[in-house]
């Protein structure tokens, strides 16, 4: 499974859908998750991958990491990965 | 109905070891969070706190002591011991049966069950001492106090997270109140800087890792504190007949549950609290000088508790005061409302505002007079305490000049 699979595995999970729903446009409101399930999906990330997810549940907008989309989160954690894994 | 009055109060908080101390700190705008001084502190993303620093517990306490006191009990007695004093009582008889102690706290001895956590599951020990239930149980600092001071009627201790202290001086207003009990000692104590409670509420990614910042357009998220504030409530012609000095008196009390969300604050859940308090104190809301806000720093309580005091208030809102002092000492969650509880104190017998440090840019979402970085003059006969816990659990005490 590659991180876009995973991601959206993770979302899809906490979204209780079928990650074949999960469009990559969708955004966390279009799916249903709150700031609680976004906190939930983003320990799920850090744990699957093994990485730290830059995130202050007080100003989303200002962390480093984009949640405006599936896309933009995906692209994100790849983002981490490399980086963090090198 | 009887009448209530505080007569003594007692603290140690980082910034202070006294009230004496603790008000001269929040007169001067000082802040007393910094660096945590903590075992592993190396392995936390969150570094700071409202630490009590170079505190020894040997220099108070003797060793069988320190094996059954954890921390916060430590911390409890320390401010027991000064609020005791100040009222001048002594429990003997009739009164010590009909006496109580209710404290508040979340953890309870949470630094004992850390350190034995880590002994069998990281050190691998078989065998941890004798006393780790005794010492860690939440109930195990009213328990001393009871003890230490002879203080046999109704005794138990509250937890409602942040909103613990005020839920527990709420029920010893009661008690005195309604006449069930002449004294109750009350407050409440925390001790959460460890390393795992650091931990658990960095996992909910709500603290900030460089100041506390209530109201700010800048702030991003709470900062843990610790200590304990700790009050004798004695009921009015009790106190008097003694020639006690009064420190304030507790005029009403109300709570409310949201019955909404676990972690998100509701505007409606806070209003009810405190124009309950309003209304269980008979006081007009016009006359309210100053209220001492839950104020954590978090987008989300700062602006539903500025909401909820524009609802409750409304063109009145403008000429009142609301500050946090949690930008000074931390927030200490179970023990918070009873710290907090100082200020509104001062504010009634001094005629000082402890102010809001660390305030950098105004909210619009947060449109008041938080009382921004600098103590002000200002002589108010009526002062609130808000606390709004997790869980939608809020408490609102209603204090007067006497």
């Amino acid at each position: 499974m590659d991180v876009k699979d995973k991601v959206i595995a993770i979302i899809a999970e906490q979204a209780v859908l079928e990650p074949s729903d999960v469009k990559m446009d969708m955004t966390l409101e279009d799916l249903g998750i709150d700031s609680l399930g976004l906190v939930e999906s983003i320990f799920a990330i850090e744990e699957a991958f093994d990485i730290s997810v830059p995130f202050n549940a007080n100003d989303p907008g200002a962390s480093d990491f984009d949640i405006s989309s599936v896309e933009r989160i995906v692209a994100g954690v790849e983002a981490l990965v490399a980086d963090q894994k090198t | 109905m009887k009448r209530v009055v505080i007569t003594g109060a007692g603290t140690i908080n980082a910034l202070g070891r006294t009230v004496p101390e603790t008000l001269a700190a929040m007169r001067e705008g000082r802040c007393g969070i910094g660096p945590l001084d903590i075992r592993d502190a190396d392995r936390l993303a969150i570094r700071i706190g409202g630490q009590v620093r170079g505190f020894d517990p040997e220099e108070v306490f003797n060793r069988q002591q320190i094996a059954l006191y954890d921390r916060y009990t430590q911390f409890t007695l320390i401010a027991a011991e000064e609020a005791i004093r100040q009222s001048g009582l002594t429990f003997e008889g009739e009164m010590a049966a009909r006496s109580g102690v209710v404290l508040g706290t979340s953890g309870g001895g949470l630094t004992t069950q850390d350190e034995n956590y880590r002994a069998v599951y990281e050190e691998g020990k078989n065998r941890v001492h004798p006393f780790i239930v005794p010492k860690l149980m939440n109930n195990a600092a009213c328990s001393h106090v009871s003890m230490q001071y002879n203080i046999k009627g109704p005794s138990f201790t509250v937890a409602s997270a942040c909103a613990s202290s005020n839920h527990a001086m709420g029920q010893a207003f009661w008690f005195v109140r309604s006449g069930i009990a002449p004294v109750m000692v009350t407050g409440g104590s925390e001790s959460m800087l460890c390393f795992g409670g650091i931990k658990a509420w960095e996992g909910l990614r709500v603290m900030s890792k460089d100041g506390c910042r209530p109201f700010s357009a800048t702030r991003n998220g709470m900062v843990q504190g610790e200590g304990a504030g700790i009050f004798v409530f004695e009921e009015y012609e009790h106190a008097r007949a003694r020639g006690a000095e009064i420190l304030a008196e507790v005029a009403g009390f109300a709570m409310s549950s949201d019955a909404a969300d676990i972690v998100m604050p509701s505007k409606q859940g806070a209003a009810r609290a405190i124009a309950g308090a309003l209304a269980d104190a008979r006081i007009d809301r016009r006359a309210v000088g100053y209220i001492n806000a839950h104020g954590t720093g978090t987008t989300a309580n700062d602006k539903t508790e500025c909401a909820a005091v524009a609802d409750v208030f409304g063109t009145h809102a403008d000429d009142l005061m609301l500050s946090s002092t949690k930008s000074m000492h931390g927030h200490l969650i179970g023990g918070t409302g009873a710290v907090e509880l100082l200020a509104c104190i001062m504010a009634l017998r001094d005629g000082i505002i402890a102010p809001t440090i660390g305030y950098e840019e105004p909210d619009p979402e947060c449109a008041l007079d938080v009382v921004p970085n600098e103590a002000r003059e200002a002589k108010v006969g009526v002062a609130l305490s808000n606390a709004f816990a997790f869980g939608g659990l809020n408490a609102v005490l209603a204090l007067k000049a006497v």
